[in-house]
Order: structure tokens, then C-alpha cells, then sequence
């Protein structure tokens, strides 16, 4: 509780300090948040859904925070390297934990009624597109990293689009962490979908400089009914970074998401993704992929809730784990009483390369209704030793085949992007991500 | 009629589930006064005439007991149990007027279980038969067949007589499995308990007929807590069966027992149960709750054990049978079928601990769960890191009758050897329209119908069990899905 503690009176003695650098609506929970938090404390290994990642140690040392807004100078242009090559985005940076936009996005002609900016600046001019979602899904009385989120975040990102209204182009927004000390950043990210409107989001996590990095994301999509969102939240950071990100979804009906994480590069992550149903006949697919080497963690936890009838959920994670790092998987699917005809898949299949590397995962399914139909598969294993020697024996060299075998086993998952020069950008970095090429994205020079 | 209400009539709730095993028997019994203090622990270790070790084993499991608290993390909602509200020694045999021979048996004591159908008598025993040690409440009634078993060097006896006459491989064995540390219901048995029978196969021996036990409550206001021990040495092999059953009341008895097998090199041990305690009336009043602690040690190189379970009774079914494959090249295998109705409530599956070379364990459950029942897997599968060639494979379906009741998957996979080889697959349905259709095109009708699916569902673990007990495993799948269907 200790780590918890420091931040309680962080809170108390700079709340003034906190209100000033954001806006209204966003200050009106911190009082519940602190409530929450002296409640629940930080999630520690004690809790069963944290039982692999000690997420209250890593709030341990003594991290800078930038409460009083001073511009930290984060060099842009490095993350323009990062574009994805023929996907033609609109730009977005969460500079540590500040919003800018590119000259191009800055230029654009958005659709009307569509707002894509800063939250902060939102919650200022236009509370009225803010109030109603803000905090609204994402659960500050459980376990993990709502409660904190919310007293400290001060900006953030914030996509509004009315019903009816498709987005052509793909927002990207890139998170850069730059600091001349070790630095802890809370960022917010609030999607609010219209009736039968369409989005593609690409969300890039990148480190500039070898500082220690702890940050907190917390996102919460909203999606319309009939809505259509395509979600990618892509890690590529160093070994001295430290992530928790939670993920609140509720889908109304008819709604569809493909909500896909890729950790290629990282220290220690943890991803928790809540989603539910709030309406009949919608379609979520949640998939992760996560490569990892030397001490890398990477924690992927899902919660699927069915509250109605009539929807499908399907979730595919992939993980090959090299030298000593470790890996956990825990995905529960919830299919409350009378949900009926509620379809759902899970699989979470793992390769562990080496002796040193761990695995845990925990598969989990909850159901009470009959007229559903509900699995779940998990492996952990090697490389199939039968392909190997197919494709040695036609003289493919050992180091080539394995390649080639974990690119395919991990390209399953790159298969469920729908945007064709993300999957090819995807297929080229985990390509270089397991020749050992790629300890970080490409021109960027902080790798350790 | 609208497709509900066809459901509706399709699938009802259970209304009268029979359950012939809920007579009381009137037995002189002696019972202890209720509350659990030191003094109970040194009562009942007085009582059963044990050795000062005895009694040490069980105040230190006592004392350790009380330093812990019930734990909550089932998938279960388990009212308070008041634990100095139960009486932890009820003896049912004995006499009231003057001691008489050991071996007379009260004639009440007899019919009830020959009304089980369990013949205490070895001529009534079919050629080839079974040996049963009868436990009813806290004391061994009877073992059959000692005299048989004892040419081959086999020793099958009651706990009690096994702390007097084999004290060597009690001190060497008990506890040596499951510690009293080990849970809060292994501390509590561990400090009180009473019968149950120990197995002793030696080096080279077969075991020439099936070892049961049958436990049976009966006495109100007592739980059970008997603890049984297997060991098969280098070589040997045994299959030992084990059922339960207790009479019809509106209070909730405590069962909580330890079962340790040890397996040494080579050798093989089926264990085999058919878990048939009370389950509580249709409102989930009264019922049995079964907190069992069962693990196998798979100490030598080679060894089996095999953990087949079908598990229609209890309120309140909370075990995970489990093995340990210490001995490399061991193997564990575990056959569940766990069927839950009314308001029964089930948080049951296994722990496989991969701690040897080329070890391998098959995990297969199946769960059904029926009116307002709750029905959960809970397994682990755990690989050490020197597991080397460690596979696993496991299996757990579940089928939902009804759209009231629950069924759940657990699994955990904790995998620290990159060598080892680990699946696991869960599907939760409900019985498939098209066979029950074929079924009744046929001329079957609904109820028989719905009895055949579950059979044939739980045949792969059926299988699994000694022909004896596989037929009784069937009837008992069928009575208790009877009325399911109008």
C-alpha cells in the first residue's frame, strides 16, 4: 500500500496544481477517483488478475510527474519516421502526455460535427461532448489502474464522431516519451462512435529517450449501434519502460470492433481489456500478439462480458517468448443469464524458445445460459519439429525455417488487420523483430 | 406455443430427484459432545487408543488449524459453518450393555449395508470379488477379505488398526503427501481425524481383487473426516474404489477428508470414485459438503495414477484430485464426471505438478449442470523447470440442461520448461437439437433421449471405471437427470 500511499499525498498537496492544467470535466471525478484509490490501493500480485505482474512495484521509485504542465521539448519529427508506408493517416502525438497535432492534421478538413483533438481543450469549449462519456465506462472500484489514471491524467486524446459519419482516412496517434529524467505520464483516451458510424485508430507507443518510463493509458470506446471501429494499439518501446493500459469497450447493437494489441518491443507491459455488450447482434474480435526477449514482461488480460443475446466475441493471442522473459495470458468471457445464442471463441497459443522463458495462462469461462456455444483453447509449446525437418530436408537452413515458422505462427494474428499496409508494415517489423534486427522501431535511436 | 415455453417444457426443473440412499439407520452411537477444543483432538486420539506420536501428529495440525481462515476463492457460495457446532467422533459400534467380541458386528449396522449393497459377508461375496472396508461415521466398521489379501502380503485395514499394527509406515508415510500445513480442511482433518483405511501393496504384488471403501454417515449433527493411504511399492499395482453415501437431512453435514497415494517405481494405482453423499432436496435444503483433499505422489520412475471420479451428490463438491510426477517418466491421468442439479454447487477439476523427465498427464472432464446448479472446472497444470519432455493434454467440456444453471472453466497453465508440451480445449453446449431429434424421429422419447446423450457424453470417462461401478455410475447419471425433461 506504501507506493499508494506516496501518491495519495502526491494528490493532496498538488491538486490545485492538477485542476489548473486540466479542465472541468475531467476534474470533476478526481475526488471519487481518490476515494477509490485509498480504497483499493494499487493492484499488487496479491489480487488474483495481477498475480504475474506486481504493478504497485513499478510505482515504487521515485518518478518525476509533470503536474505543472511545463513544455517538455519531444522532438516530433523522430515519430514521422515511425508512418507506416503507402497508409495515408492523419497524425496525432500524445507528447508525453500532452496532445499536438501535425501540420497536416492541423490543415484537414474534418467532416462536420466531428471532433478530433485534444480532451483537455474539449472538456474546455465543448463540455457537452465530454461529460457524457468521460469515466463513464472505465471501473475505478476494481482492482487496477482506473482510479489513478483519473486523479492524474490532466490531457489526452479525444474522437468524436457523430452517427452516420465514415472516416476515411486513419487517425494515427503516436505517444512519445521524451525526458531528460525518469518520468511517470497518465494519458487518457476517450473514442465516442455515432450510430452507424466507422473509424480506423492506430495507436503507436514509442520511447525517444533511455530514461525509466512508467505510463498509465486508460482508453474508453464507446460504439454506437451499427457502428464500426477498428482499433490497433501497437508497443514498440525500450526495456526501461513500463506500461499498464486498461481498455473499456461497450458495443451497442450491431456494433462491430477489431481491437488488436502488438507489443513488439518493450520492458514490462500490461494490457487489461474490459469489454461489453449492450446490445443485440454485436460482433467484437480482440487479438494480441506479443514478442518478447531478454527480462520482457508482457501481461495481456481480457473480461468479454455478454450481458444480452445474440452477440459474438472472438479473441486470438500469440506469444513467442525468447531468453528469460515471461509471458501471462488471462481471459475470462462472461455469459450472463439469458444472454442465449451468444458465440465466443478464445485461443491463446504460446512458444517458448528457451529453458529461461515462462508462460502462464488462464483461459477462463463463466456461463449461465444453455443455448450458447462457448470454447476456449490454450497451448504452450515449441516449433513443430515435423515442419522443421520438412523444410530442412528441402534445404532451407535450421535459423531460416524457425523463422519462417514463427512468422507464421504469429502472422494468424496480423491476419486479422484489415488495413493491408499495416499488415504488410506488421509483417516486415515482427519479421525483424525475430532476426533480432529490431530492438526498436525504425530510426529511432534509443535503444537499449 | 412460442419457442420459451416449449423450452420450458422441454427442459423442467427437477421436481422429485430420487434418492434411495436417504434412510437413517438406528444404531446406538456413541457421539462426542459438539465444539472443537484441544481436549476433542485428545478425546478422540484417546478414544481410538493411538500412540503419544499420534496425538502429537494431530495437536500440531490442531494448532496450526487454528492460525487459519476459511478460505474464499471458489466459484462457491458456502454459508458460514460453525465448526464448534459439529461432533468430530461418532461411534457407531459401540455395544451398550458389556463389551462383547470385536468382530461381532450390530445386525442394524449389517442390513444398512446390505441395503447399500455392500455385502459385509465374503460369502456373499461374488468369486473374484471386491474387498470392502465399511466406515460408517467415525469408526471402521468391517474389512472383508483381510485374510486373502494377507497370503499376498497385501495389507488393507482400517486407519485405527494401522496405527497400532504397521506404526513404520504410518510415521513414514502419513502426511508425507498432503501436509497438515497444506489447507485449511487438511490442517482440520489432520487434527480429528478418524477412519478410513490404508493400503500397503508390496514390491512385485498385483493386487488380486478390486479394495473399496464405502463410507457411509450417519449419525446427525457429525461430519466425516477419514483419511485414507495407499502406497504401492516398486513394481505393484492396485485398484481401490471408493463410494459414499449419507441419509436425507434438512442440515448441511461436513465431509472433509484426505486421500494420499504414494506410487513407487513402476508401480500402478486406479483410483476410482462415485461421489454419491446427499445432495440436498429440490429447494437445496439439507446436503452433504464434500471438501476433500486427494494427491497422488508419483515418487518412483514410471509410476501411474489414475484419478477416475463421477460426482452426482453433495450440496457442495470442492476437491481437485491431483498428482505429483516427481518420478521421471510418471504418469497421471484424471476422468471426471461431475453432474450437478437443484441448487448442488460444484468447484472441482485437478492439479497436475510436472516436476520429473518425460512426464505426462491427460486431464478429460466433464461437467453437466441441470436446474439451478453451479457447475465449475478448476485445474492446474504446472510444469517445474527441469520437467524436461513434460505433456499434457486436457479436455473439459461442459453441458447445460436448462438456462438457469451455470458451468465454468478454470483452467491455469503455469509452464517454466520450454521442452514441455501443454493444451488444453473447453466447449460449454447445450445437448444438440439434431441428436435429440434423430433420437425422438426414432421413437425415444425426450427424457430417454436426454439419458442416452448424457451417457454417451460421459462414456470416455465412464469407461475409465471397473465394470462394478461403472454400471452403478450410469444408473446414477439417469436418476439424477430423471424428471428433467416433461
Amino acid at each position: 500500500m506504501s507506493a499508494g500511499k506516496n501518491y495519495i499525498d502526491i494528490f493532496s498537496g498538488n491538486r490545485d496544481l492538477i485542476d489548473k492544467g486540466s479542465a472541468g470535466a475531467m476534474n470533476a471525478l478526481r475526488d471519487k477517483a481518490l476515494d477509490c484509490l485509498v480504497r483499493n490501493g494499487l493492484p499488487h500480485k496479491g489480487l488474483e488478475e495481477y498475480l504475474h505482474t506486481d504493478v504497485e512495484e513499478w510505482f515504487e521509485p521515485d518518478w518525476g510527474m509533470n503536474l505543472s504542465r511545463i513544455d517538455m521539448h519531444v522532438d516530433q519529427a523522430q515519430a514521422f519516421k515511425c508512418n507506416v508506408p503507402n497508409l495515408s493517416t492523419q497524425l496525432y502525438f500524445l507528447a508525453n502526455d500532452e496532445f499536438a497535432a501535425s501540420d497536416t492534421a492541423q490543415k484537414a478538413q474534418l467532416p462536420d460535427g466531428v471532433y478530433v483533438g485534444s480532451l483537455r481543450q474539449a472538456a474546455r469549449i465543448n463540455p457537452g461532448i465530454v461529460e457524457p462519456y468521460y469515466g463513464k465506462l472505465a471501473d475505478m472500484d476494481r482492482p487496477g489502474i482506473a482510479a489513478f489514471n483519473t486523479m492524474f491524467a490532466q490531457d489526452g486524446m479525444l474522437v468524436y464522431i457523430p452517427d452516420g459519419v465514415v472516416m476515411e482516412k486513419t487517425l494515427q496517434l503516436v505517444t512519445l516519451l521524451q525526458s531528460p529524467v525518469d518520468l511517470l505520464t497518465n494519458r487518457r483516451i476517450l473514442i465516442v462512435l455515432g450510430r452507424n458510424s466507422q473509424l480506423k485508430f492506430l495507436l503507436c507507443d514509442h520511447t525517444l529517450t533511455t530514461n525509466n518510463f512508467l505510463s498509465t493509458q486508460v482508453v474508453e470506446i464507446f460504439a454506437g449501434q451499427g457502428s464500426n471501429l477498428e482499433f490497433y494499439d501497437l508497443e514498440e518501446t525500450h526495456n526501461a519502460n513500463r506500461r499498464v493500459s486498461e481498455l473499456y469497450i461497450s458495443q451497442e447493437a450491431d456494433s462491430h470492433i477489431e481491437a488488436d494489441y502488438v507489443t513488439l518491443h518493450n520492458g514490462q507491459t500490461r494490457n487489461t481489456v474490459f469489454s461489453t455488450f449492450a446490445g443485440r447482434g454485436a460482433f467484437l474480435s480482440l487479438n494480441g500478439i506479443a514478442i518478447t526477449d531478454r527480462e520482457q514482461h508482457v501481461d495481456n488480460m481480457t473480461f468479454v462480458d455478454h450481458r444480452v443475446s445474440d452477440c459474438t466475441s472472438t479473441e486470438l493471442f500469440k506469444y513467442v517468448l525468447d531468453e528469460q522473459s515471461t509471458g501471462a495470458f488471462a481471459g475470462k468471457v462472461l455469459v450472463r443469464h439469458g444472454a442465449q445464442h451468444t458465440e465466443s471463441q478464445q485461443t491463446n497459443r504460446n512458444i517458448c524458445l528457451t529453458r529461461q522463458a515462462r508462460m502462464f495462462t488462464q483461459p477462463q469461462l463463466e456461463i449461465y445460459a444453455d443455448d450458447v456455444k462457448c470454447s476456449h483453447g490454450a497451448t504452450v509449446g515449441q516449433l513443430d519439429e515435423n515442419a522443421m525437418f520438412y523444410m530442412r530436408q528441402r534445404g532451407i537452413p535450421e535459423a531460416e525455417a524457425r523463422m519462417m515458422l514463427m512468422q507464421a505462427f504469429v502472422g494468424e494474428v496480423i491476419g486479422h488487420v484489415s488495413l493491408e499496409p499495416l499488415r504488410d508494415r506488421l509483417n516486415r517489423l515482427v519479421e525483424k523483430r525475430l532476426r533480432g534486427e529490431l530492438s526498436k522501431c525504425e530510426g529511432c535511436r534509443a535503444c537499449r | 406455443m412460442n419457442t420459451e415455453t416449449q423450452d420450458n417444457s422441454l427442459i423442467r426443473e427437477i421436481s422429485a430427484e430420487k434418492y434411495r440412499y436417504g434412510f437413517t439407520t438406528d444404531v446406538h452411537t456413541e457421539i462426542i459432545d459438539r465444539g472443537l477444543t484441544e481436549d476433542t483432538v485428545r478425546l478422540i486420539s484417546e478414544r481410538k487408543g493411538e500412540p503419544e506420536w499420534m496425538l502429537e501428529f494431530r495437536l500440531k495440525a490442531y494448532r496450526h488449524w487454528l492460525t487459519m481462515e476459511m478460505p474464499h476463492w471458489a466459484h462457491l457460495d458456502i454459508p458460514e459453518i460453525d465448526y464448534q457446532n459439529i461432533s468430530y467422533y461418532a461411534d457407531p459400534t459401540v455395544k451398550k450393555e458389556g463389551p462383547k467380541s470385536l468382530d461381532e458386528i450390530d445386525p442394524q449396522v449389517m442390513k444398512t449395508f446390505d441395503k447399500l449393497g455392500i455385502p459385509l459377508e465374503e460369502r456373499l461375496a461374488l468369486s473374484g470379488g471386491v474387498a470392502v472396508d465399511a466406515v460408517m461415521d467415525s469408526v471402521s466398521v468391517k474389512t472383508t477379505f483381510k485374510q486373502t489379501l494377507a497370503e499376498k502380503g497385501i495389507i488393507f485395514c482400517s486407519m485405527g488398526e494401522a496405527v497400532k499394527n504397521h506404526p513404520d509406515l504410518i510415521r513414514q508415510y502419513l502426511g508425507s503427501v498432503v501436509n497438515y500445513r497444506d489447507n485449511f480442511f487438511a490442517a482440520l482433518n489432520s487434527a480429528v481425524f478418524s477412519d478410513g483405511s490404508f493400503v500397503y501393496i508390496p514390491k512385485g504384488v498385483r493386487c488380486p481383487m478390486e479394495l473399496s471403501t464405502y463410507f457411509r454417515i450417519n449419525a446427525a449433527g457429525t461430519g466425516q473426516f477419514e483419511r485414507t493411504l495407499i502406497v504401492a511399492d516398486d513394481d505393484s499395482y492396485v485398484s481401490y474404489l471408493e463410494g459414499c453415501t449419507a441419509p436425507m437431512r434438512d442440515e448441511n453435514q461436513l465431509h472433509a477428508a484426505i486421500v494420499e497415494i504414494v506410487v513407487l517405481d513402476r508401480a500402478e494405482v486406479k483410483y476410482s470414485t462415485v461421489q454419491n453423499w446427499y445432495p440436498g432436496d429440490e429447494n437445496g435444503k439439507g446436503g452433504v459438503y464434500n471438501f476433500v483433499t486427494k494427491r497422488g505422489l508419483l515418487k518412483g520412475v514410471d509410476s501411474k495414477l489414475s484419478w477416475t471420479q463421477v460426482e452426482t451428490g453433495s450440496a457442495i463438491t470442492w476437491k481437485y484430485p491431483s498428482c505429483v510426477l516427481q518420478g521421471d517418466g510418471s504418469q497421471g491421468e484424471f476422468y471426471s464426471v461431475a453432474l450437478t442439479n437443484n441448487w448442488q454447487q460444484a468447484d472441482t477439476g485437478t492439479k497436475m505438478i510436472h516436476l520429473g523427465r518425460n512426464t505426462k498427464s491427460t486431464v478429460i472432464s466433464k461437467g453437466i449442470s441441470a436446474g439451478h446448479s453451479q457447475n465449475s472446472y478448476r485445474g492446474l497444470i504446472k510444469v517445474g523447470e527441469h520437467a524436461d519432455g513434460a505433456r499434457n493434454y486436457s479436455q473439459c467440456d461442459s453441458l447445460l440442461l436448462g438456462s438457469d444453471c451455470g458451468a465454468h472453466t478454470f483452467p491455469y497453465m503455469d509452464v517454466k520448461n520450454e521442452t514441455a508440451i501443454v493444451e488444453h480445449e473447453a466447449t460449454t453446449s447445450k445437448i444438440s437439437e439434431d441428436q435429440l431429434f434423430y433420437c425422438n424421429q426414432r421413437g425415444i422419447p425426450m427424457e430417454q433421449a436426454i439419458g442416452l446423450i448424457v451417457n454417451g457424453y460421459a462414456k470416455e470417462v465412464l469407461n475409465k471405471l471397473p465394470m462394478e461401478f461403472a454400471v452403478e455410475a450410469q444408473r446414477l447419471l439417469s436418476v439424477s437427470l430423471e424428471n428433467t425433461v416433461g
